[in-house]
């Protein structure tokens, strides 16, 4: 065996990945080849030099607990996203069916009486939505674009990247400051993530323009331990979602429909 | 399966690699902070995607995964001071050993083989990683890293002969 073959094959040597006939000719040569033993006993110090340093590090315990509560939090959020498509794809299977009857309903009644049928579902995949995307910014350490407590900060960001403008209010003198934003997708379009703040708890806040809702607020739902809260307002819907109590979020949503109403622009 | 096994079956099989996760990511990224997001984010796409983990070594393949988000991170976030002493790393996390053998290094010399490592080109010091602190084979450090048992052999080569020489280099100095 040449020197060259032999000191391309030192790592293999030493890290026992040589087969037993390689093994056997680089002994061979190792044993009458100075050169080629020194530049072994090198490989062989450096290796020794760095297990002795034992530079492994230890994940941290609140690592492990944190990806923990996130996979918790994150099948729930993918079991939420599927039965609302189990839901939309039934409803489409009703449809198919009685394409008759539908039409007849159509027909006589018009939009007025699908329209409450088709309400809920479209709620319930929004809700659906709006839960996964506020895990996912928790969870993937992507709560806010910009940070920031000042109002006057937060909306000229959002004016620059939307093509509308959120309000934008803060609330820290009732104990929710406004902490930062973020752009978040939602219902097939960039949709404003306000982020709040009660106590150590996030909340998050979509807001987008919808020209056909009027104003109205719907009651908390409640999914897994998240308060969930839908409103509309000016021209906008608005979803707010956290794990503070459901009273709590309500309270919040009050404040901010005040707020948002009374704005003189 | 349902979601509860699914989770269940999935902390069971990959989270015990957690600490070779944070490792890699800790090494790759050379900071704490870093390596937890990175090491979160990959555990969780490695969550996403353990359909498709088809059996074998669930350290390498998680790995992998970690490896992945960790050069997209480093594509984004490319440090210029890479250079520069970070205090963290020589606190109380690195792993301790009560073998009397590991505790022949002094506090010096290990900070200066730490040091040394992490000058280290990227390729080099993860194939050390895998190597030196995760004992893999070159045939799961190949599967890894994306490249032949012979560019993994050729990689381990450079590597030790760079980091032997600025130890050298180092240990001279200070010693």
């Amino acid at each position: 065996m040449s020197c060259d073959l032999t000191q391309r094959f030192i790592p293999g040597y030493m890290d026992g990945e040589l087969d037993l006939v390689r093994t056997i000719e680089m002994e061979t040569h190792l044993k009458d080849c100075p050169a080629c033993a020194h530049k072994l006993e090198d490989q062989q110090g450096v290796r020794a030099v760095l297990r002795r340093s034992s530079l492994a590090y230890v994940a941290p315990a609140v690592l492990r607990d944190r990806i923990q509560s996130s996979l918790r939090a994150s099948a729930k959020a993918d079991v939420e996203v599927r039965e609302s498509g189990i839901q939309w794809r039934s409803l489409r299977v009703f449809r198919w069916a009685g394409a008759v009857a539908v039409f007849v309903l159509f027909s006589l009644s018009g939009w007025q009486l699908t329209a409450p049928l088709r309400e809920p579902s479209t709620d319930q995949r929004i809700a659906a939505d709006v839960f996964s995307s506020h895990v996912r910014s928790l969870e993937a350490n992507h709560l806010m674009d910009v940070v920031s407590t000042d109002q006057h900060t937060v909306k000229p960001w959002f004016d620059a990247k939307l093509d509308f403008s959120p309000p934008v209010e803060d609330l820290a003198s009732n104990g929710f400051p406004l902490v930062g934003g973020r752009l978040d997708y939602l219902e097939g379009r960039e949709v404003a993530a306000l982020i709040y703040q009660r106590r150590n708890h996030f909340i998050n806040v979509f807001v987008w323009p919808d020209s056909n809702e009027t104003n109205s607020t719907q009651s908390v739902k409640s999914r897994q331990g998240y308060s969930i809260m839908r409103w509309s307002r000016d021209g906008f819907q608005c979803w707010a979602v956290s794990d503070i109590g459901g009273s709590e979020l309500a309270e919040f949503v009050r404040l901010l429909e005040n707020y948002t109403s009374s704005e003189p622009n | 399966m349902s979601d509860t096994e699914r989770r269940e079956r999935f902390e069971q099989t990959v989270l015990p690699h957690l600490d070779a996760a944070y490792n890699l990511a800790r090494w790759l990224t050379r900071n704490d902070q870093d390596a937890q997001d990175v090491a979160q984010e990959a555990c969780l796409r490695a969550f996403r995607f353990f359909d498709r983990y088809q059996g074998g070594s669930a350290r390498a393949w998680l790995l992998t995964i970690v490896r992945n988000t960790c050069y997209t991170w480093l594509h984004k976030n490319r440090h210029s001071d890479s250079t520069e002493f970070d205090e963290e790393i020589h606190s109380s996390e690195v792993c301790g050993s009560t073998d009397p053998e590991v505790q022949a290094l002094t506090a010096a010399e290990k900070e200066t083989v730490n040091h040394a490592l992490e000058d280290l080109p990227d390729v080099f010091r993860e194939a050390l990683v895998l190597r030196e602190m995760e004992g893999m084979s070159y045939r799961e450090i190949a599967d890894v890293t994306s490249v032949s048992l012979g560019t993994v052999m050729s990689r381990l080569a450079r590597a030790r002969t760079r980091l032997r020489h600025s130890l050298t280099v180092e240990f001279s100095r200070r010693f």
